[in-house]
C-alpha cells in the first residue's frame, strides 16, 4: 500500500526533474566566447564592411580557429561535436553584432556540414565533410532558382544522367557563400516526369570547369555575406557526388532546410536581441521633456513588449534546438521558431530605430543596419508565408 | 620548466555590487563570477611562453583559492588552455589566507615561475603576491609589465615613476603582474571548452591559513553626478562652472 503511494510521487518527481531550463557550463563558456569574440572584434569594422559589401575573410579565419565552423560535426570528422542548443547560442551573440558573418556561419553549419554528415557516404564524408568541419573549406547550399524560390519543387538546373558522371546546366540563384564557399550542395532535376521525385542533391567542388559565378548581389544588408548567381554549363559531377538514392534530392533538401530554420531563427533573434540591448542603452542615457526615455512610460512600455518578444522567440528556438539535439521531430518546430524569430526581429528592430528617433536612423548608431538584415530573415531559407505553410500543413493532417 | 598561475573568481566588472548582514558581506545573489582579469592575462602570457618555448616549459598549471563554486571560473581557464588546475578548498575570507592557502601548495610543489596578478577586481587589496613570495621566502618582481625568457634567460620590464626598469633574474620567483603583460585575454576554443572537462582539476584540502582581517562595514560610493555638457564654443560658461560650482578654480 505503502509503495502503492510513494511510487507515482517518484515518478512525479523524476517528470519534474527533466524540464530543465539550464545550460550546460560548456554552453555558457560557448555563449560568452561567441561574445566576447563579437564585442571585442567584429564590432571593430562591422559597419565599414556593410558599407563596402565585403567578405569577412579574417572574421572567417579567426571563427574557424575559434572551432565555429564544423562546431556540430562529430569529431570523428574533425568537428567540434557540438549540441544544437550551443550552436543557437553562438548564433545568438555573433548576430546581435554581425548577422553577415554569422549567416555565413549558418549556411555552413545547419545545412552543408549537417546534410553531408546526415545522409553522404563515407567516402564523401572523408572528402567533404572533414575539410568542412574542421573549416578548412566552407560549405554553400544552392537551392533557388531564378524562377524557384519558395516553389523549390519546380527545379530547372538539369542534372543529366550520363552513367559515371551527371552533368549539370542551369542557374542558381541568391547563393550564400558562393564566393566564400568551396564546397557546393547543388540540387537539380534528373527525372523532369517525376516531378520533384525526380530531383537530386549533389556534392561539387567550386572548382569544377563550367561553373560560373555572377558578380557579387548589392543587397539591402547582409552586405558582407556573399550572394552570387552560379551558372552551371556542362559541369560534370562524379556520380559518386549524389547524395542518397536517386530522386532523394528534394527530400534531402526539405530536411536540411528543417534544421537550416533553427540557424536563421537564433540569427534573427539575435538581430532583435541586439537592437533592443541598444535601445535600452540609449533610453537610459538620453533625456526628453527632462526625464530619462527609460521614465517615460511610452518608451518603457515599447522596452517591454521588445523584452518579451525576444524572450519568447528564444525559448521557441531553444525548444527546436532541444528537440533536434534529443532525436525528436522538430521540422514543424523550428518552422514556428523561424516565423517568430524573423518577424519579431522585424517588429523589434523596427521600435529600436524609433526609440533612437533620428539617430536610429544614422548608420553610426548601427539599429538601422539591424532593421535591414532582419528583413532577409522573413525571407530567406523558407519566407515567412512558406513556414506557414509549413505549420498549418502539418495541423491540418489527418 | 612549470608555471603557476594564480586566478582569482571575481563578480563580472559589470555586476551591480549590494552588500548583506549590515553592511558587512558582499552580496553574491545573481552575480556572474568571471577569472579576475588581471590573472587572465596572466594566464595568457604564461601560455604564450609555454607555446613558443620549444617545450622547456612543460606545464602550465592554475590555482585558486576557493569553494566548489569556483570551479566554473576554474574550467574556463582550463579551456583556455592551462594543462590542469589546483582548487585549495577554503573561502578566501582576506589575503592571508589566499597567500597561506597558496604557499602551502607550493611548498609541497614547487614551480618555476608563479604569476599573480598585480590585485583582483573585488578587494583590489595588491597583496597575496607580495604576501605569497614572503611566505615562500622567494624573490619577487612587483609591477611587471613585460615577461619574456629567451635561452632560459629570464627579462622582465617592471613599469617605475615616469618609465620602466628591466631586470633579469633566476628561477623560481613570483611576477606579480598588471597592464602590458599580455594584449587581451583569449578566447575560448569550442575545442577547448570540450577539453576541459577532461583535464585534471585537483582539489586539495585547506591547510588552515587564518584571516588577519575582519570587516566591519561596506560603503558604497556616492553616485557619480551627472555629467553636464558645456558648448565648446561657450568657454565663459565653462570657466564659471569651474569656479562656483566645482570650486576648483
Amino acid at each position: 500500500m505503502t509503495s502503492a503511494i510513494i511510487f507515482p510521487i517518484f515518478v512525479s518527481f523524476i517528470n519534474l526533474y527533466t524540464m530543465n531550463f539550464e545550460f550546460s557550463e560548456e554552453h555558457k563558456m560557448i555563449r560568452q566566447a561567441a561574445r566576447d569574440y563579437a564585442q571585442r572584434e567584429l564590432l571593430k569594422d562591422v559597419l565599414e564592411r556593410d558599407a563596402k559589401a565585403e567578405i569577412p575573410w579574417d572574421h572567417i579565419k579567426n571563427l574557424t580557429e575559434l572551432g565555429f565552423f564544423g562546431m556540430m560535426v562529430s569529431p570523428e570528422w574533425g568537428g567540434g561535436g557540438m549540441d544544437t542548443i550551443s550552436y543557437v547560442l553562438a548564433m545568438e551573440e555573433l548576430s546581435k553584432v554581425d548577422s553577415a558573418t554569422a549567416v555565413i556561419l549558418s549556411v555552413h553549419n545547419s545545412l552543408v556540414c549537417w546534410g553531408v554528415e546526415k545522409y553522404g557516404t563515407p567516402e564523401q564524408k572523408e572528402k567533404f565533410l572533414r575539410p568542412m568541419g574542421s573549416g578548412e573549406k566552407i560549405g554553400a547550399f544552392l537551392l533557388s532558382e531564378p524562377e524557384a524560390g519558395s516553389d523549390a519543387t519546380h527545379q530547372r538546373t538539369v542534372a543529366e544522367d550520363k552513367g559515371d558522371y551527371y552533368l549539370l546546366n542551369g542557374t542558381k540563384n541568391w547563393i550564400s557563400n558562393a564566393n566564400s564557399g568551396q564546397i557546393y550542395i547543388v540540387i537539380a532535376q534528373t527525372h523532369p516526369e517525376k516531378g520533384h521525385h525526380g530531383i537530386n542533391a549533389f556534392i561539387v567542388d567550386k572548382d569544377t570547369p563550367g561553373i560560373t559565378l555572377a558578380p557579387h548581389e548589392d543587397k539591402m544588408g547582409m552586405r558582407s555575406s556573399d550572394t552570387h548567381s552560379v551558372m552551371f554549363s556542362e559541369a560534370k559531377v562524379p556520380r559518386e557526388n549524389r547524395i542518397g538514392e536517386d530522386g532523394f534530392g528534394f527530400k534531402f533538401a526539405m530536411k536540411a532546410l528543417e534544421g537550416g530554420r533553427i540557424g536563421i531563427a537564433a540569427q534573427a533573434l539575435g538581430i532583435a536581441a541586439g537592437a533592443m540591448e541598444r535601445a535600452v542603452q540609449y533610453s537610459k542615457e538620453r533625456k526628453a521633456f527632462g526625464k530619462y526615455l527609460s521614465h517615460h512610460q511610452a518608451i518603457a512600455f515599447k522596452l517591454a513588449d521588445m523584452g518579451l518578444k525576444v524572450e519568447n522567440a528564444r525559448n521557441l528556438i531553444l525548444k527546436s534546438a532541444w528537440h533536434k539535439d534529443n532525436g525528436l521531430s522538430y521540422g514543424t518546430l523550428s518552422a514556428m521558431a523561424k516565423l517568430y524569430a524573423a518577424d519579431m526581429a522585424m517588429e523589434v528592430t523596427t521600435e529600436a530605430v524609433q526609440i533612437l528617433g533620428g539617430y536610429g536612423y544614422v548608420k553610426e548608431y548601427h539599429v538601422e543596419r539591424l532593421m535591414r538584415e532582419a528583413k532577409l530573415t522573413q525571407i530567406y531559407e523558407g519566407t515567412s508565408e512558406i513556414q506557414k505553410i509549413i505549420i498549418s500543413r502539418e495541423m491540418l493532417r489527418d | 620548466m612549470k608555471i603557476l598561475v594564480c586566478i582569482s573568481n571575481v563578480p563580472d566588472t559589470t555586476t551591480k555590487i549590494r552588500f548583506t548582514d549590515d553592511d558587512t558581506r558582499f552580496d553574491t545573489a545573481s552575480v556572474q563570477w568571471i577569472i579576475n582579469p588581471w590573472d587572465e592575462l596572466a594566464l595568457t602570457r604564461a601560455l604564450e611562453l609555454k607555446e613558443g618555448s620549444g617545450g622547456s616549459i612543460e606545464k602550465v598549471t592554475v590555482v585558486n583559492v576557493g569553494p566548489k563554486e569556483s570551479e566554473p571560473t576554474i574550467r574556463k581557464a582550463l579551456a583556455i588552455g592551462a594543462d590542469d588546475a589546483v582548487r585549495i578548498d577554503a573561502e578566501p575570507l582576506d589575503a592571508h589566507v589566499v597567500a597561506g592557502e597558496l604557499a602551502g601548495h607550493i611548498r609541497n610543489n614547487p614551480y618555476d615561475i608563479v604569476l599573480c596578478g598585480i590585485d583582483s577586481s573585488d578587494y583590489n587589496g595588491s597583496l597575496v603576491g607580495g604576501m605569497l613570495a614572503e611566505l615562500l621566502d622567494l624573490p619577487s618582481v612587483s609591477s611587471v609589465s613585460k615577461l619574456n625568457i629567451e635561452n632560459d634567460e629570464i627579462t622582465i620590464n617592471r613599469e617605475i615613476d615616469g618609465g620602466s626598469e628591466i631586470l633579469s633574474t633566476e628561477t623560481p620567483f613570483v611576477a606579480i603582474v598588471q597592464k602590458g603583460i599580455a594584449l587581451e585575454p583569449r578566447i575560448p576554443s569550442m575545442r577547448g571548452i570540450m577539453m576541459a572537462r577532461k583535464k585534471p582539476l585537483n582539489v586539495v584540502e585547506a591547510a588552515g591559513a587564518e584571516p588577519l582581517t575582519e570587516f566591519v562595514r561596506f560603503e558604497l560610493p556616492p553616485p557619480k553626478a551627472a555629467c553636464k555638457m558645456v558648448d565648446e564654443e561657450n568657454i565663459r560658461e565653462l570657466v564659471a562652472l569651474l569656479h562656483n560650482e566645482a570650486k576648483v578654480l
